[in-house]
């Protein structure tokens, strides 16, 4: 079970980032999209129409009283109920660690949105590099749960994420990487904890 | 008929079909109604008078029927404010009534069959709102219908009362609204049939509706569901008491055939597992009778039912309702694309669903939701883990509430609806006297 907007929204830098990327008034898909926070953000800054998908009842009702559109559903059933490149674009928040089913999700996303967005927290993070050098698993702002009551199934590094699109044939178009709302630019799978990529599929 | 034991009286409370909870409960000696009663007064609408509005205009039906004039029969609750945008219309289904929330004063018993979702405070709250519920023509509880008197014989309607539709319903609806001088409904809500009735308001109106609230609803039945419907139907039609549907002049009723049809629904509303939460297989004695004959709780109850809905419903109400429920299909008109069905609609709309709903599946409110995205609406749905089946719409449940209640909320600030503006007016219509509103109870 999944696609709770999961983990604290560190900050806006991702936020910013994807509402730089999204053209105004475009169709969006906000998978596992919490209480809404994003797309009532986008909504208000480009004027977008957009739908988040959300399964935990509580977010559900968030998001309605966020008056933003929300869809009950589980994204480890796909996106069944979409027409491929029904979308501008589709994101995918803070949620790609929590999917079980994340490289059909991935693809479903490019099939239904003409790019994908997604973030996720970067497992290569020094501290977290730390933390597992020192025989622990990491705890962080970004993974701010314990090993046994975490929903995170599928952390990743930047470095895996960037192989994972090589392999399924995604190109990035951006990629922008975060540590504690700030730019990170170089040795970024070190000291970025936060990645955020937008992508398109391949023409094939 | 009395309740046959403490077990099944407390299994009557929830089990709410529409339109027959409240009456379900009356009828049950012991304390429970008291208990419903205390509950439902903290916030309920308090006591509610029917009005009903004679309208001459003729009613044209899709199916090429006249009604030259008739009578609806309505409720209202709150106040509404001085242009009226802050009125909700709210749409009922199969077996229910215009009577939707509060009790009558001269039958304190007989409480709205959706109180627990409207009133003072409640999802939708009535502080706010100015809710309207009409009894749909064909029904049998007070609008005319079938067996009311056809003016123009002097004998009631009978097998001549014109087929209606949703569509029809929804005409006799904006009758009412124009009468009240509602341009624009804040909200079109309806569970079930019901349901039909808001996405049709959405459809063909949608300038007059501002949201929809779809419950436990569907674009169009399947077939096993017209099955069940077309089994229901043979119960009644095949009632030698029926007599092709004029049997009032018979001075009977095809009670036996009601019986069946009621029966039948009443097994499809509930999930399998809440039938046997309710009842498993509890028998009335330790031993087993060995005869045909009562011998399970669940007869027991399902014949009580059906027994006091024989004496209240009338028959070719539930021919008409069901065929209507049948004939609904709005993308009929579009070839079968429901998304260009609704390519005319404007409203923001809520559609919930209930997982163990197996009548009125999840499945069908996701086509409708998926229509609506297909034309960029705004549209949320929600999905509710209750274990009722479909009679979960009547129910209490606070996901469910919670989901309708910050719908309303997101309405009512969109809207500009804050309940301070309230100017009261003089609603059009007589008001019914006590006791008539029962139709055609006998």
């Amino acid at each position: 079970m999944n696609g709770g907007g999961l983990g604290p929204r560190i900050g806006r830098a991702d936020f910013d980032a994807i509402a730089d990327w999204v053209k105004p008034g475009a169709t969006v898909l906000d998978l596992g999209c919490g209480d809404g926070t994003l797309l009532r953000h986008l909504r208000e800054t480009r004027a977008v129409r957009g739908y988040g998908i959300e399964i935990e009842d509580d977010k559900v009702i968030a998001c309605l009283k966020n008056g933003v559109n929300v869809i009950q559903g589980d994204l480890d059933r796909g996106l069944a109920g979409f027409d491929s490149g029904s979308f501008d674009a589709v994101i995918l928040s803070l949620t790609l660690q929590a999917v079980r089913q994340t490289e059909d999700l991935v693809l479903e996303m490019l099939r239904v949105g003409r790019e994908g967005i997604v973030t996720f927290p970067n497992f290569g993070y020094w501290r977290h590099r730390l933390q597992v050098l020192a025989g622990r698993m990491p705890v962080s702002g970004e993974l701010p749960y314990s090993w046994y009551d975490t929903p995170n199934v599928h952390l990743c590094t930047i470095q895996d994420f960037d192989d994972f699109c090589a392999r399924h044939s995604i190109r990035v178009l951006e990629r922008l990487v975060f540590c504690e709302g700030r730019r990170v630019d170089w040795l970024s799978n070190l000291r970025g904890s936060l990645a955020v990529y937008r992508f398109e599929r391949t023409a094939t | 008929m009395a309740c046959s034991s403490a077990a099944v009286c407390l299994v009557l409370v929830p089990a709410g079909v529409p339109g027959a909870v409240v009456a379900t409960t009356l009828e049950c000696p012991g304390g429970l109604i008291g208990v419903t009663r205390a509950m439902t007064s903290v916030s309920s609408v308090g006591a509610v008078t029917a009005r009903r509005l004679h309208v001459d205009q003729p009613l044209q039906t899709v199916a090429g029927g006249l009604l030259p004039a008739y009578d609806l029969v309505y409720e209202t609750y709150g106040t509404p404010n001085a242009d009226r945008s802050n009125a909700v219309l709210v749409c009922h289904a199969l077996n229910a009534s215009h009577h939707v929330a509060g009790w009558y004063v001269e039958d304190p018993r007989n409480v709205g069959w959706w109180d627990n979702m409207i009133g003072p405070g409640k999802p939708l709250d009535t502080d706010r709102f100015f809710v309207v519920c009409m009894n749909n023509p064909g029904s049998c509880f007070g609008s005319t219908g079938p067996a009311s008197i056809d003016p123009r014989s002097g004998r009631p309607w009978g097998s001549s009362f014109p087929l209606m539709t949703v569509t029809d319903w929804v005409e006799a609806q904006a009758r009412l609204a124009d009468a009240l001088g509602i341009e624009a409904f804040a909200a079109v809500m309806g569970g079930s049939l019901g349901a039909m009735q808001a996405l049709q308001w959405a459809i063909a109106r949608p300038d007059r509706v501002k949201s929809a609230v779809l419950v436990a609803g569907t674009a169009r039945l399947t077939a096993q569901n017209i099955a069940f419907n077309e089994v229901a139907r043979r119960a009644i039609v095949t009632d030698p008491d029926f007599h092709g549907g004029d049997y009032y002049a018979h001075g009977v009723k095809p009670k036996r055939g009601l019986r069946l049809a009621r029966m039948l629904g009443h097994i499809t509303y509930l999930s399998d597992d809440a039938m046997m939460e309710k009842f498993g297989r509890a028998s009335r004695s330790e031993q087993f009778s060995y005869h045909f004959d009562v011998d399970f709780e669940v007869e027991s109850y399902l014949r009580y039912q059906s027994d006091k809905f024989a004496e209240y419903f009338d028959a070719n109400t539930y021919l008409l309702i069901t065929r209507a429920l049948d004939y609904f299909d709005p993308a009929r008109l579009h070839g079968g694309d429901l998304s260009a069905a609704c390519a005319a609609a404007k409203a923001r709309f809520l559609v919930a669903s209930f997982t163990s709903d197996w009548r009125f599946s999840p499945e069908r409110s996701r086509e409708v939701v998926k229509a609506l995205i297909d034309n960029r609406l705004d549209v949320s749905y929600a999905e509710i883990d209750a274990p009722h089946g479909h009679d979960a719409f009547l129910l209490d449940d606070w996901r469910y509430h919670a989901v309708v209640r910050a719908f309303f909320e997101t309405v009512a600030r969109e809207q500009g609806i804050d309940g301070q503006d309230r100017a009261p007016f003089d609603l059009p219509g007589t008001p019914l006297v006590p006791g008539s509103a029962a139709g055609f109870a006998a």
